[in-house]
C-alpha cells in the first residue's frame, strides 16, 4: 500500500494496477493518455510492453490472461485505440477471458463535441464487455479501478473497460487502496445447490451411457478444478469429451478422453454425445459449433449443467439438473458425495458402453491419406506435436482449417496451454496471443499455429515480438487458400471459391527477415522433422512457412444444420459426396 | 418495437431454418437498478442486441437514497425467451434485482400483476362531437386537465385495455395527440421488491 495518498488520475492508475497485482501492461500511447504514459515512464515495478497496434495489445493481455490465469490488461488511447481494442474485447467476453482495458478519453467538458479523437468508447463497448465506466471525478477513479478487477474476475470472468477523460488524469486527489474502497456490491454465485448436486450424483449412478461434456469453464476456473475434473473420471470410469476452448483440462493420453466433440469433434466423442443417457456438462454452454442441430441434439439424455452464469443454463439446450456455481467448488461436491454414495453404476453396464465406443473409435475418424510429395496439414501438426510435446510448449491459433487440425492432432495435457479463438473466431488472433504468452513465460516455447490468411491479419506484431526477444515460433500451415471458407464454398456453394484465394502472399521468410525475426520454409514432407527442429533450435521470433496440400478438407465434419448422427467421416467425402451434402433447399436458404 | 424473432431452436443453422412451434405471451417485468449515467442504455441494449422485444417502457428513480431506479418493461416472448431476458438482466453489474411479475402473479393465483397506464388524450372539435367527447370522458372518469373553446385535453389513468378503449373511442370525435406513459406494475399482495 502507498504511503502517499495526494496524487493525480495517472499516477493512480498506476498504483491501482500495482495494487491489484499486475507487474505488466500492453499498450500503444496517444494523445488521451499521455499522462499516464507519463506515469509509466517513471517508475520501474509496471512493466510496459508496446505493441504495434491496438487490437495486438488486447489478444496479448488475452494471451497473458489465459496461460496465468490472472487480468491480463491493456492500454490504449480514445478514438482509434479502443476502437481497436474492440475486436480483442468481444473475443474476451465470448471466450471468458479476464483482461482489462484502459482507455483514455477526451477532456471531460469536450466529450460530445467530436472533439480530435473523440469516440463514445463507453457506449461502443457496453455490449462487449463484462462491464464499463467512464469515469467523471478524480476522487471515483479508484474505486472504479479496483471494482473493475472485481467484475473481470469474479464470477464468470469478462473483459471490463475503464474509460478516463484526460482531465481526470492530470487532476489531483486521494488514492484509496483496494482494501479501503467504497462498499461494492457484486458477488455471483459460486457454491453449487447441495441438493441439486445430490440429484446430480443419484442420476449419474443410475447412468448405463453416461458422458462428461467438459469446457472452458474448467479452465477458467483454475488448475484445482483440472485436477477434480481428472479425479471425477477416474472414480465413476465415465468418458469425457470436451469443446475446443476446454482442451487440456482432461489429458489427451487420459484412457477415457473421447477427443473434442462438435463440428470438427472425433466420431467417438459425437455418437457418443447422441446417444448418451446421462450428459454432465461441465463449464460448457451448448455454443451451436457444439450441438449441431439442436432439434435432434443428444435426443435420449438427461442433461446436468454446471455453470456459474445463471443465463448460460436453459439458452440453447434444456437442463434436467441445473447446478449454478463455480466448476471447482460443484466438482468437489461431486467428488466427495460420489465417494460416499453406495449405488455405483453397474460395472457390465458401464462396459458395453465403452464397448460401443471402441467400435466408434475403430472408424479412425482423423484419419486422412499421407503423401510423399506433399506436406499434409494433418501431418504437419502430427509432427510439430511430436518434437514439442517434451517441452515447456503452449500453443495458440488463429481462426480456420489449421486451427480445427490443431485440436484435433495436437494432445494437450494441461490446462491453460491452448489459446484459442473458439466463440468470436478471430482471425489475427493467435499471433498477438502468442506474444502475449511469451511475455509472461519468457522460458517456454511458444508456437503459433497459424494459417496463411489469419496470419496477415496482425503481422504488425512480428515488430513487437522482436524488440522485446520474445521468440514466439510462427507455424504457418501455407495453402494459399483460407481454407475453412474453401471448404465451405466446395461443400455448400458449389465449390465456387469466391474470393478465397489468395493471389499475392508475400514471401513469408524474407517478412520474417525484414522484421528481424528468422525465416523458414518447409516444402517436403521428409525434410520436416529437421525444419520443425531447426525452429525449435532458433532463440528469436520464427515465421514458419510450412507449405501443405492446397485442397485439403477438415474431417470429420458435422455440415451446417445437421445432427451428430449425420458426420461426414474422411472415407466418405469424396468429391461427389461432399457436394451434395447439402440439399438443395439447403442452398437456397443460403 | 423490434421486429419479432424466431427463437433458435430446430436446426440453429441459416441453411436450414425451422420456425418455433412456442407460443409467445407478454410479460411485465420489474428491475431494480442503480440510478446512474448510462444504465437505460445498457438494458435497452440488452434488449436491441439480443433480439428481444420490448413493448412498453417506464422509468423512475423510486428511492433517492439509495439512488435506485425502477424500470418497468412489457416484453413478449415464449417462456425460454422471458427465462433467458431475466437471466440477462440479472447478470448486469448495476441490476440489482429482476422479478417477472406476470408470472409472480400466476404463481399466486392472480391472472395479472397490478398495472395502470396514464395518457394524456387531446380531442380537438366543436358542436355535437365536442359534447359525445364529454360525456364519454365522463363515463370513464377520465378528466378534464386542458381545455379551449375548440379542445379538450383528457387524463386518463386505468389498465392498459381501458386506456385503449377510450383512445379508440375518441378517435372519431376528434382526436388530435395522445401521449401515454407506458405500464406501471406492482405484484398483488404485501411484499415488497427486493434490492
Amino acid at each position: 500500500m502507498s504511503k502517499k495518498r495526494e496524487m493525480t488520475g495517472a499516477e493512480m492508475v498506476v498504483q491501482a494496477l500495482i495494487d491489484n497485482g499486475v507487474d505488466t501492461i500492453f499498450g500503444y500511447p496517444g494523445g488521451a493518455v499521455l499522462p499516464i504514459y507519463d506515469e509509466i515512464f517513471q517508475q520501474d515495478k509496471l512493466r510496459h510492453i508496446l505493441v504495434r497496434h491496438e487490437q495486438g495489445a488486447g489478444h496479448a493481455a488475452e494471451g497473458y490472461a489465459r496461460s496465468t490465469g490472472k487480468v491480463g490488461c491493456l492500454l490504449v488511447t480514445s478514438g482509434p485505440g479502443a476502437t481497436n481494442a474492440v475486436t480483442p474485447l468481444q473475443d474476451a467476453l465470448m471466450d471468458s477471458v479476464p483482461i482489462l482495458c484502459i482507455t483514455g478519453q477526451v477532456p471531460t467538458p469536450l466529450i460530445g463535441s467530436d472533439a480530435f479523437q473523440e469516440a463514445d468508447t463507453v457506449g461502443i463497448t457496453r455490449p462487449c464487455t463484462k462491464h464499463n465506466w467512464l469515469v467523471r471525478t478524480v476522487e471515483e477513479l479508484p474505486h472504479i479501478l479496483h471494482e473493475a478487477f472485481q467484475v473481470c474476475l469474479k464470477g464468470r470472468p469478462g473483459p471490463v473497460l475503464v474509460d478516463i477523460p484526460k482531465d481526470v488524469q492530470f487532476a489531483t486527489g486521494t488514492y484509496i487502496p483496494p482494501n479501503e474502497a467504497r462498499p461494492f456490491r457484486y458477488s455471483p454465485r459460486v457454491s453449487g445447490d447441495p441438493e441439486q448436486i445430490r440429484v446430480a450424483v443419484e442420476l449419474m449412478a443410475s447412468a448405463k451411457k453416461p458422458l462428461i461434456y467438459s469446457g472452458g469453464g474448467v479452465v477458467n476456473s483454475g488448475p484445482e478444478a483440472s485436477k477434480l475434473l481428472r479425479e471425477l473420471v477416474e472414480l465413476t470410469g465415465f468418458p469425457i469429451t470436451s469443446t475446443l476452448t476446454g482442451l487440456g483440462c482432461y489429458p489427451a493420453s487420459g484412457e477415457n478422453w473421447l477427443g473434442m466433440l462438435g463440428m470438427h469433434g472425433t466420431y467417438e466423442a459425437n455418437l457418443a454425445m447422441h446417444d448418451c443417457d446421462v450428459m454432465v456438462c461441465i463449464g460448457a454452454r451448448f455454443d451451436d459449433r457444439i450441438t449441431g442441430r439442436i432439434d435432434a441434439f443428444s435426443p435420449g439424455s438427461k442433461k446436468i449443467h454446471i455453470d456459474i452464469d445463471p443465463s448460460s443454463i436453459g439458452k440453447n439446450v434444456r437442463a434436467d439438473v441445473p447446478i449454478i456455481g463455480d466448476v471447482g467448488n460443484v466438482l468437489e461436491d461431486m467428488v466427495r458425495l460420489w465417494r460416499a454414495h453406495d449405488e455405483k453404476p453397474d460395472p457390465a453396464t458401464l462396459k458395453k458402453w465403452w464397448v460401443e465406443i471402441d467400435k466408434w473409435r475403430g472408424r479412425r475418424s482423423l484419419s486422412y491419406k499421407p503423401s510423399k510429395n506433399v506436406i499434409m496439414p494433418q501431418y504437419a501438426i502430427e509432427r510439430l506435436y511430436e518434437l514439442t510435446k517434451n517441452k515447456n510448449t503452449y500453443i495458440t491459433t488463429e481462426v480456420g482449417q489449421h486451427q480445427m487440425w490443431a485440436a484435433q492432432f495436437y494432445g494437450f495435457e494441461e490446462p491453460n496451454r491452448w489459446m484459442t479463438s473458439g466463440g468470436l473466431g478471430t482471425m489475427g488472433y493467435g499471433l498477438p496471443a502468442a506474444f502475449g504468452v511469451q511475455i509472461a513465460h519468457p522460458d517456454a516455447l511458444v508456437i503459433d499455429i497459424a494459417g496463411d490468411a489469419s496470419v496477415l491479419m496482425t503481422i504488425q506484431e512480428m515488430s513487437a515480438a522482436v524488440q522485446y526477444n520474445a521468440p514466439i515460433k510462427i507455424f504457418i500451415l501455407n495453402n494459399q487458400y483460407m481454407g475453412m471458407v474453401r471448404q465451405w464454398q466446395q461443400l455448400l456453394h458449389g465449390n465456387r471459391l469466391s474470393h478465397s484465394y489468395t493471389e499475392a502472399l508475400p514471401d513469408f521468410v524474407k517478412l520474417a527477415e525484414a522484421y528481424g525475426g528468422v525465416g523458414i520454409r518447409c516444402e517436403k514432407p521428409d525434410e520436416l522433422d529437421d525444419a520443425i527442429n531447426d525452429m525449435i533450435e532458433v532463440d528469436a521470433p520464427v515465421i514458419f512457412d510450412c507449405r501443405v496440400a492446397n485442397l485439403a478438407n477438415c474431417f470429420p465434419m458435422i455440415p451446417s444444420g445437421k445432427a451428430h448422427n449425420e458426420m461426414l467421416l474422411p472415407d466418405e467425402a469424396t468429391d461427389e459426396a461432399v457436394g451434395s451434402v447439402i440439399d438443395e433447399k439447403g442452398k437456397q436458404l443460403v | 418495437m423490434n421486429a419479432k424473432k424466431a427463437h433458435q431452436t430446430g436446426t440453429g443453422s441459416a441453411y436450414f431454418i425451422v420456425e418455433d412451434t412456442q407460443k409467445p405471451r407478454t410479460h411485465v417485468l420489474a428491475i431494480l437498478v442503480d440510478n446512474q449515467p448510462g444504465v437505460l442504455a445498457r438494458v435497452i441494449g440488452l434488449f436491441s442486441g439480443r433480439g428481444y422485444n420490448i413493448e412498453s417502457l417506464t422509468v423512475s428513480e423510486t428511492s433517492h437514497d439509495k439512488h435506485l431506479s425502477r424500470i418497468t418493461v412489457v416484453s413478449s416472448g415464449t417462456l425460454t425467451v422471458l427465462d433467458q431476458i431475466k437471466k440477462q438482466l440479472e447478470r448486469m453489474v448495476p441490476v440489482h434485482s429482476v422479478i417477472d411479475l406476470t408470472l409472480t402473479a400466476e404463481i399466486n393465483g392472480y391472472e395479472k400483476p397490478l398495472e395502470r397506464e396514464l395518457a394524456m388524450v387531446k380531442v380537438a372539435g366543436k358542436g355535437e362531437n365536442r359534447v359525445e367527447a364529454m360525456r364519454l370522458a365522463d363515463a370513464f372518469r377520465a378528466p378534464v386537465i386542458d381545455a379551449s373553446t375548440e379542445h379538450f385535453t383528457f387524463e386518463i389513468t386505468g389498465r392498459v385495455s381501458k386506456v385503449e378503449q377510450f383512445i379508440a373511442i375518441m378517435e372519431p370525435l376528434g382526436l388530435v395527440e395522445v401521449c401515454r406513459t407506458g405500464v406501471a406494475a406492482v405484484t398483488r399482495g404485501k411484499d415488497g421488491m427486493q434490492d
